[in-house]
């Protein structure tokens, strides 16, 4: 498949190109930059892209799919990026986020991609958000980011989304200890999902103080039952609508876009600073705060000239 | 983005057959030899697993089956991927597979067959050269 075909296949909603298009986005092909220049920049910009966050086990993929499910009831074509971590020594990943999805499998207006953290600082965000961009523009409409909210990347990545779902479970223990400290200011609705454990009502009450701080809702679920995902939906779209009208939305992309920007560029400029650093004439015995600061005023004379 | 490349591989289970210890050891393994692996559960239709192959763009799909069925399933498997215009993508297969159904099963393009007590090595091994030569 060329990158003409690919892009053609974007826009005629082919599973294999539009899997091509973000496999070429993960490895960094060169050509990725054609192809996102060629996206649909309408699409893009009316795609809602919710984000779904949360401790591990505390439900996320099976509301995620239970949504999607909502979602087709609507007639709404709909994406989904799931991302897991990629294991720090090894590098690999297991993704077995679709388990809890297979019921849409065979469905074509359902597009589901794993990705792994693969170690990467902030590229991880610029590839998701290229991915939420093909997405967008093979129709999906919404996207749905699912990740573990644990770990500085998986929190950045949820900053993609223009509303985000923090939820939450009874029994996760000091897991919610963790979501007050990190998770807390990106989320702008909070979900107590198996709500029909004995403590999910003591859970819900510990967040709705911390919901009413927010001007946010807390909202029960019960995901393997299905119950509850239609509101979460309405209200996630409810946010979505209000923010878009009052600017709030446009302004968060905007900055997103900049972070994107800046993720993409020290990501391109990495490698040109290992080999400087590699090649400098310097006493590594000094201490590396001194030689990095030697190091970037050279970067900064080199760039500024 | 200057990483050297990581490889995708699928695992799946076709049919009713619901032991997938097997198939977890494998994941786990290759996991942790650097590959990054979609595992689709358990009970899953060929066409479940020749679509979710096709969605997540995975350079190999790796079938387990114990439950006598293999012939049926990972055949299936191969037409679904060609069917969908994705027959290059490899598959192989492993668990209780009698000696003499494993030519068949080449005949039907399933590209390698895993009996019981292969060596961990050998199948990631397997892996990776489908992986590189993709």
């Amino acid at each position: 498949m060329n990158i003409e075909q690919i892009i053609k296949g974007i826009k005629e909603r082919s599973p294999r190109a539009i899997a091509r298009a973000i496999t070429m986005v993960e490895n960094g092909d060169v050509l990725v930059e054609d192809l996102l220049s060629s996206l649909d920049k309408e699409a893009i910009d009316s795609t809602m892209v919710f984000g779904i966050t949360g401790p591990p086990g505390a439900g996320k993929s099976t509301l995620t799919g239970k949504i999607v499910g909502y979602c087709r009831k609507l007639g709404k074509r709909v994406g989904v990026i799931a991302v897991d971590p990629s294991s720090p020594l090894s590098g690999g990943a297991i993704h077995g986020d679709r388990i809890r999805m297979m019921e849409h499998s065979l469905d074509m207006d359902v597009v589901i991609r794993s990705m792994a953290t693969r170690g990467r600082l902030g590229g991880l965000c610029a590839s998701a958000g290229a991915v939420c961009r093909i997405l967008a523009s093979s129709g999906c409409n919404p996207i749905i980011i699912e990740t573990v909210g644990v770990g500085q990347s998986e929190i950045d990545i949820v900053k993609i989304a223009d509303v985000t779902a923090l939820v939450s479970a009874p029994g996760l223990g000091d897991d919610i200890q963790a979501l007050k400290a990190g998770l807390m200011e990106v989320a702008d609705v909070m979900v107590v999902n198996k709500a029909d454990k004995p403590e999910a009502q003591m859970l819900a009450v510990e967040l709705n103080e911390i919901a009413r701080e927010k001007g946010t809702e807390v909202i029960l679920t019960i995901a393997s039952e299905g119950k509850g995902v239609d509101k979460l939906y309405h209200v996630m779209e409810k946010i979505y609508l209000e923010n878009e009208k009052k600017g709030i939305k446009q302004q968060k992309r905007i900055e997103y876009r900049k972070k994107e920007i800046t993720d993409w560029v020290i990501e391109m400029i990495r490698s040109d600073i290992e080999k400087k650093i590699d090649s400098i004439d310097t006493d590594l015995d000094k201490d590396p705060r001194v030689v990095a600061s030697k190091v970037a005023s050279e970067l900064k004379d080199v760039l500024l000239n | 983005m200057g990483d050297k490349k990581v490889y995708r591989v699928l695992i799946g289970k076709p049919g009713l057959d619901g032991h997938d210890r097997g198939a977890k050891c494998i994941a786990r393994a290759l996991r942790d030899s650097g590959f990054e692996v979609v595992y689709t559960g358990i009970r899953r239709t060929p066409e479940e697993i020749a679509m979710a192959a096709i969605q997540e763009d995975v350079d190999v799909v790796g079938l387990s089956s114990l439950s006598g069925a293999h012939m049926e399933l990972f055949s299936e498997v191969v037409d679904a991927l060609k069917k969908h215009g994705a027959s290059d993508i490899p598959v192989i297969g492993g668990g209780i597979i009698p000696e003499e159904d494993i030519e068949e099963l080449k005949k039907r393009g399933i590209k390698k067959v895993f009996t019981p007590g292969t060596p961990m090595e050998e199948i990631i091994k397997t892996f990776r050269e489908l992986c590189e030569n993709k």
